[in-house]
């Protein structure tokens, strides 16, 4: 079984860090997400001891990547990823709620530390986001396949998460079109951007050795309305 | 230490009550709890060079004071007790050197400048005070002494500023008008370490 990079939330709040843990790990099953919220008595504040025994927990050996919420929190995060020694720790500044989510997604997918860790600095509200660009690039020997999304939600957080990990662990390059626009698959966030509605058609187009075993996945996805 | 423990212990409502105005009004039971367990630490088992006490307070103040002064006093406690090595007494130039180590921690774990409103507005005058008392060969007590002097005198200087560290950052021009309590800490710290040094304490 793949070792996945875990991820850490320090938070003020426990409640706070453990809600952001619950939402990131709903998208990444397989990733440890740990919660490090709370003063470690009970109230609000950060705990130097709660964050270094979190990373621990989050290491399974592919390094950990730390976000946090306010102020102290970076100390806090700071001083366990210097002192985390033979562990490979990165703390990043990232918003916790969408930087979590998307690292989370990055990290099922088998994604390294500096991908993982770029794919939550990324989730930044008006950070460029390579991944969605406008659709002009010419791909040559490509598959390609429209399907029609059925589902309420269309390309919304869960469905955007299961489609990113479905083809994540393939060995191809899949885009995904719509409204002129053209989203990195194995990005939530530019799945996500897209906006595509219940109804709306969507074009995947797949290069690379698994291109067909991608446009396979995604067709049967769809057909099962992303198991909504 | 002990000393600074009793401090703490006497100003705790003022910190948290400078807290309260400007911050989340915990300061002072953070710096007290910490220091109140450093002292039941070193009860326990004292170092027996003035680094290992530095760095058993720098262990223990970030794991009891917890906020943001945790880590800013933990930082500082371990450069400087990195600084002195294992020197079996403090002379002027030590204790320079150990209190600029500490400054430079807390630039680098906080990242705040002088005039943001924060412990560092007590803590570079100090050291640079520091500093040109070492370099005038006076002896550790009239070196402490300016420091504390220096420190009081940058703390009270918070007053004026806007913060822009911290918590306080949030309120902007709101903190105008308010002591900054890390700053406040830190001063009476090392009015305390001065006292005792020249044996007032």
């Amino acid at each position: 079984m793949t070792t996945r990079v875990g991820l850490v939330l320090v938070s003020h709040s426990r409640r706070l860090a453990e809600g952001v843990a619950e939402l990131a790990a709903q998208m990444a099953p397989d990733v440890v997400v740990v919660a490090a919220g709370g003063d470690g008595d009970g109230g609000l504040g950060t705990d130097y001891a709660t964050v270094t025994g979190a990373v621990v927990e989050a290491d399974a050996g592919a390094g950990v990547v730390v976000l946090y919420d306010l102020g102290s929190a970076r100390m806090v995060a700071d001083m366990a990823a210097e002192d985390a020694e033979d562990r490979q720790v990165v703390v990043v500044d990232a918003p916790i709620v969408e930087g979590a989510v998307a690292a989370a997604v990055s990290a099922q997918g088998g994604a390294g530390l500096a991908v993982v860790a770029q794919a939550a600095v990324g989730a930044a509200p008006g950070a460029p986001n390579p991944a969605v660009r406008p659709s002009l690039r010419l791909v040559t020997n490509a598959s390609r396949l429209d399907v029609v999304l059925t589902n309420e939600v269309g390309l919304h957080a869960r469905p955007s998460a299961l489609l990113a990990r479905t083809v994540a662990e393939l060995d191809a390059d899949v885009v995904v079109r719509f409204g002129g626009e053209e989203a990195d698959a194995k990005s939530v966030l530019a799945l996500m951007g897209l906006g595509a509605p219940e109804g709306a058609r969507i074009e995947v187009v797949a290069s690379g050795k698994d291109a067909d075993e991608a446009l396979r996945r995604v067709e049967e996805l769809a057909e099962r309305g992303f198991d909504e | 230490m002990r000393a600074a423990s009793q401090v703490l212990e006497e100003h705790r409502v003022e910190l948290s009550t400078l807290d309260r105005e400007i911050g989340d009004g915990d300061h002072g039971e953070n710096m007290n709890r910490g220091f109140g367990a450093l002292v039941t630490a070193l009860e326990r088992d004292a170092p027996d060079s003035p680094g290992g006490v530095l760095k058993l307070a720098a262990t223990t103040l970030i794991s009891k004071v917890g906020g943001a002064a945790g880590p800013l006093y933990g930082t500082a406690f371990l450069r400087a007790a990195t600084a002195v090595k294992d020197a079996a007494e403090l002379d002027a130039d030590l204790v320079a050197k150990a209190l600029r180590a500490a400054l430079d921690g807390v630039v680098a774990r906080g990242k705040a400048e002088l005039g943001d409103k924060t412990m560092v507005d007590a803590l570079l005058p100090a050291v640079r005070a520091a500093e040109e008392a070492a370099g005038r060969g006076e002896d550790v007590p009239t070196l402490l002494k300016a420091a504390a002097e220096a420190a009081a005198e940058g703390a009270d200087s918070t007053v004026l500023l806007v913060a822009r560290k911290g918590r306080a950052s949030y309120l902007g021009e709101r903190s105008v008008g308010h002591l900054d309590p890390g700053a406040r800490s830190t001063s009476l710290l090392l009015r305390t370490f001065a006292d005792v040094a020249s044996g007032v304490r």
